[in-house]
């Protein structure tokens, strides 16, 4: 961090030269991205079970076309958000068993604010595959066009909140020896919203209707996640590694 | 002058303070629950609709407002301990989780004993039972993270910070039936209108629910006289309240 401070133009010799907001998150964002794709196997591993939990379902309740028509947004939403829960340990961990959390409590920075650019960069490496491997899967579904762009419309809303949210659990549990399922279950309550309103706006979609409420209202939950869930993650580090 | 307040963030005096209230607090409960049980089976008539069965509402209601009353103050307190790091309000918390997940339990297993014959179904996923239903989950979350730390102070302050997070949800429940087309029935008691409940079932229920009120006042004082003893056993005070030394605490 301190080799980036430098060549960022700064003199770390004189008196005040920090990072700017958009400097700083850029930097958290960018290593935390290329430390995410040099282990892009740990990230794939969510997409991958994306599409099992998808495959799953034709299999076991019925592969014809009204029923799956019918099941695909819940279907569809459910494998996002345990996807997302699968792939939340890996948020922390590593940056916590090699002492590079404790380096980020000691920085002058805001932590919430770094903790949104890495929470961004796990939404990237772990959300965004699925958000396009989504449209595929939902024609496989039988979905019609208009259903499937309301659909990836709402993970797109939709996922960066989950895995904020999320990133509330996996501060917390992060220095916890097999706490994978313990995660999981504590913050799902806090998922089910954004799960029933994605879920909603395809159904709506695919009756025909206005999906405008639940995508405003997806959107809010995003902008209140934002907002607010740095500040609880930050404190939930600061207890962690301790 | 603030003395006696201080002094109940103090391990032994809460210790002995909560050994003389727990009496106090279990014997009006004990008899509150006789005259509300006897106002609510007895005297109170049958439902022009519902005839016997809706008696239930004794058991069910005041358990189901204990249960968010209780996750409230699970919250209160967490916040209280993280705030001005006062052990005693992490051991209130602590206390007040399987306490809390009993009622929530009951609320919905009497809630389903309630539903078969009015409703003809034992459950169905609407909002007010989904999220009493998601409240019992938040619950085993809040006892399973506690239960994961090795560290003491790490416990209480992550769960600290889980119960806070949670305590969205109890607002939630008790909106859903005035947000939503519920198929549980409106709220019968308001802040500001009359009840909709005929006066001679009211007062068994609100006996009733001050007589829960009391109970997990009591047995909430109980578990955190042990669970103060349990944190604080290398303690003097502690060691001598084991031995029988002192059997109340400082007093």
């Amino acid at each position: 961090m301190a080799a980036v401070v430098q060549s960022s133009g700064q003199d770390p010799a004189a008196g005040d030269s920090a990072l700017g907001p958009f400097a700083l998150f850029r930097v958290v964002f960018q290593r935390d991205l290329q430390v995410g794709l040099r282990r892009w196997t740990d990230a794939s591993n969510s997409a991958l079970f994306f599409i099992l939990v998808v495959t799953l379902f034709p299999l076991a309740v019925s592969p014809k076309a009204d029923v799956l028509r019918m099941l695909a947004p819940g279907v569809i939403w459910i494998a996002a958000l345990l996807a997302t829960l699968l792939s939340l340990h890996l948020l922390f961990r590593a940056d916590l068993e090699d002492g590079t959390l404790e380096q980020l409590l000691t920085l002058p920075y805001p932590l919430g604010w770094m903790l949104l650019a890495k929470t961004l960069a796990h939404w990237v490496m772990t959300g965004v595959p699925v958000i396009i491997m989504a449209p595929v899967l939902a024609i496989t579904y039988h979905l019609p066009a208009s259903a499937v762009g309301i659909l990836t419309l709402s993970l797109l809303l939709g996922t960066p909140t989950l895995s904020l949210l999320g990133s509330i659990g996996a501060a917390l549990t992060s220095g916890l020896r097999g706490a994978g399922v313990l995660l999981a279950f504590i913050v799902a309550p806090l998922m089910l919203p954004v799960l029933m309103l994605g879920a909603r706006a395809t159904d709506l979609a695919l009756a025909g209707e206005d999906v405008t409420g639940p995508l405003y209202l997806l959107g809010a939950f995003l902008v209140l996640a934002v907002s607010l869930v740095p500040v609880a993650t930050a404190g939930a580090i600061r207890i962690s590694a301790d | 002058m603030w003395t006696w307040f201080f002094r109940l963030a103090s391990p032994p005096h809460f210790y002995a303070l909560a050994g003389r209230l727990s009496t106090w607090l279990l014997a009006p409960a004990a008899v509150l629950l006789v005259i509300g049980t006897w106002g609510g089976l007895i005297l109170a008539p049958p439902d022009y609709q519902q005839g016997d069965a809706f008696r239930i509402i004794y058991v069910h209601v005041p358990s189901a407002y204990l249960s968010m009353l209780i996750y409230v103050t699970m919250a209160v307190a967490g916040a209280i301990g993280l705030i001005w790091r006062m052990k005693l309000a992490h051991a209130v918390a602590a206390s007040c989780a399987p306490i809390g997940a009993s009622f929530t339990f009951a609320a919905l297993v009497t809630g389903a004993v309630w539903g078969k014959p009015m409703w003809g179904t034992y459950w169905e996923w609407d909002p007010r039972l989904t999220s009493e239903l998601v409240l019992l989950f938040l619950y085993f979350g809040y006892m399973g993270l506690r239960g994961a730390f090795e560290n003491l102070t790490q416990a209480d302050r992550a769960s600290a910070v889980l119960a806070i997070a949670g305590v969205v949800n109890v607002p939630i429940i008790h909106f859903s039936v005035i947000w939503w087309a519920s198929l549980h029935q409106g709220p019968t008691l308001s802040k500001l209108e009359a009840p909709s409940i005929s006066g001679d079932m009211l007062w068994p229920l609100l006996t009733m629910i001050l007589a829960f009120t009391f109970f997990f006042l009591g047995v909430l004082a109980m578990r955190v006289r042990a669970e103060v003893l349990e944190r604080e056993v290398q303690s003097r005070w502690a060691q001598d309240v084991l031995r029988g030394a002192s059997p109340v605490g400082v007093n």
